[in-house]
């Protein structure tokens, strides 16, 4: 960790800066979407339960997101709100785990559980960041976050283990899921400034703390983790695939007719 | 609110007269709230006992019976320039509730002060449910909302498995499910008096 602390966001400056404002806009619309993808199971989930808790994270991750849009607007970014609606696809920085359609059961609470244990991963390091205000929302979300992960982590055992057809599609779940899972550690310019900093650590070393969090689980669950594809990298530069533009059609649809209007 | 501003102008004429003015030393009071109960004994100060009243007044608006205090979500009232500020850390960032106990605490506060009131949202002290004070604890109880357990940053899947039954007060109780009716309850069901309760969660 660098010597130096950044007490307030308006200490940042230069190269910095810039890294940071990346940085933010990666955790915030990896939240904002995944949220977003949440809620999709509001009213449809296979049991009340499952239901409420889906919606109740949707609700954890957009407030995260608002967060992180509110650090980037003392940086001087838009409100969080125009962030969140008046951004064209291109210009998001999630990874395309979280763009993905939500899929079947199997596959949304797998996803979960990846991105839950990437998040638990990244916000225990953020916690410590020298970028203090950072640190402060890491440490408050990383509790929070604990929530989602025994929740996915339960899903994933229990479905993982009981029935032939359970098993072989959350098996199906993995295989497609995990080369996306693997870009929410797509390594970026920004890596070695904030790595320097001591803002962020680097994204290969956040990748292996997630693969040794994820494997123990994934293997009491008789899954296999797929070995030797590649990971599906281009969302921390705005590539990203179709589904983005679909949900964000959907999502930003009142705003885009009429960005002024109160709802 | 009524914008009261014969405090301000005197304040703005020289640091000096507003302090001998103004009788206003709220920046005495810069204390951590979570000691509220010793608090109380050290105000001498009329203006810091009326914020503290006001402040009692305001709830949760999803937890009608226990106020801002007793949660905890306070972090600390102090004097800046002519404002009282206030600093409230949340308990769920994304908590929809949020903007209302917000608004709440200015209004109830302003209405006791001469002086503006701006309510800063803080994580620096982060809220854990160990903010919650012992009358909090008891209030949520007798709502039927079983409070967070003690250990600091508990709430693990074994604690939650066994989750003291506000009703009867047994362990024999299963966790049913981690979220609940808002983000902060998890569901669970007394197997001693069949009964389902919430939990508060401990973050």
């Amino acid at each position: 960790m660098a010597d130096l602390a950044f007490q307030a966001i308006d200490a940042l400056s230069g190269t910095v800066r810039e890294a940071v404002i990346n940085l933010l806009y990666r955790l915030a619309d990896d939240e904002l979407i995944i949220g977003h993808r949440n809620s999709e199971w509001t009213g449809h989930a296979p049991i009340l339960e499952a239901d409420i808790a889906f919606s109740s994270m949707a609700q954890d991750e957009m407030g995260h997101a608002q967060a992180y849009y509110s650090l980037l607007h003392q940086l001087g970014e838009r409100d969080p709100d125009t962030l969140a609606f008046g951004r064209r696809p291109r210009e998001f920085r999630c990874a395309s785990l979280v763009c993905l359609p939500k899929g079947d059961w199997g596959f949304s609470i797998l996803r979960q559980f990846l991105y839950d244990a990437s998040e638990t991963v990244r916000l225990t390091a953020l916690s410590e960041s020298s970028l203090v205000p950072l640190a402060q929302l890491a440490g408050k979300l990383r509790g929070e976050e604990k929530y989602h992960l025994m929740h996915g982590r339960s899903w994933v055992l229990r479905l993982g283990n009981a029935t032939d057809d359970s098993h072989r599609k959350m098996q199906a779940a993995l295989d497609f899921a995990y080369p996306h899972a693997l870009g929410l550690f797509e390594p970026t310019e920004y890596d070695e400034p904030l790595a320097q900093a001591g803002i962020s650590p680097r994204e290969d070393e956040l990748k292996r703390q997630w693969e040794s969090a994820v494997a123990p689980v994934l293997a009491d669950a008789g899954l296999t983790v797929p070995e030797g594809m590649p990971p599906i990298y281009g969302g921390r530069v705005g590539q990203h695939p179709d589904a983005l533009k679909e949900l964000l059609d959907g999502m930003q649809l009142v705003y885009n007719i009429d960005p002024t209007a109160k709802w | 609110m009524v914008e009261k501003t014969s405090k301000r102008q005197n304040a703005e004429t020289s640091e000096g007269a507003d302090k001998a003015d103004c009788q206003l030393p709220i920046a005495d009071c810069q204390l951590d709230l979570t000691q509220i109960e010793n608090w109380k004994l050290e105000i001498g100060n009329p203006l810091a006992t009326a914020i503290v009243r006001a402040l009692e007044s305001v709830t949760d608006p999803e937890i009608p019976v226990v106020n801002v205090i007793e949660m905890g979500i306070i972090a600390g009232v102090r004097m800046e320039a002519d404002c009282v500020v206030i600093d409230m850390t949340p308990t769920f960032v994304g908590c929809p509730a949020l903007a209302v106990i917000r608004e709440n605490i200015r209004a109830a506060v302003s209405a006791v002060t001469p002086v503006r009131v701006r309510v800063n949202v803080v994580f620096d002290p982060p809220w854990t449910s160990e903010r919650i004070s012992e009358t909090g604890r008891k209030k949520l109880k007798a709502f039927g909302l079983a409070p967070p357990g003690n250990h600091c940053s508990g709430g693990t899947m074994q604690a939650l498995e066994r989750t003291t039954c506000p009703y009867c007060d047994s362990q024999e109780t299963d966790l049913e499910s981690l979220f609940g009716p808002t983000l902060c309850r998890s569901i669970h069901y007394c197997r001693s008096c069949r009964q389902s309760f919430e939990h508060f969660k401990a973050v």
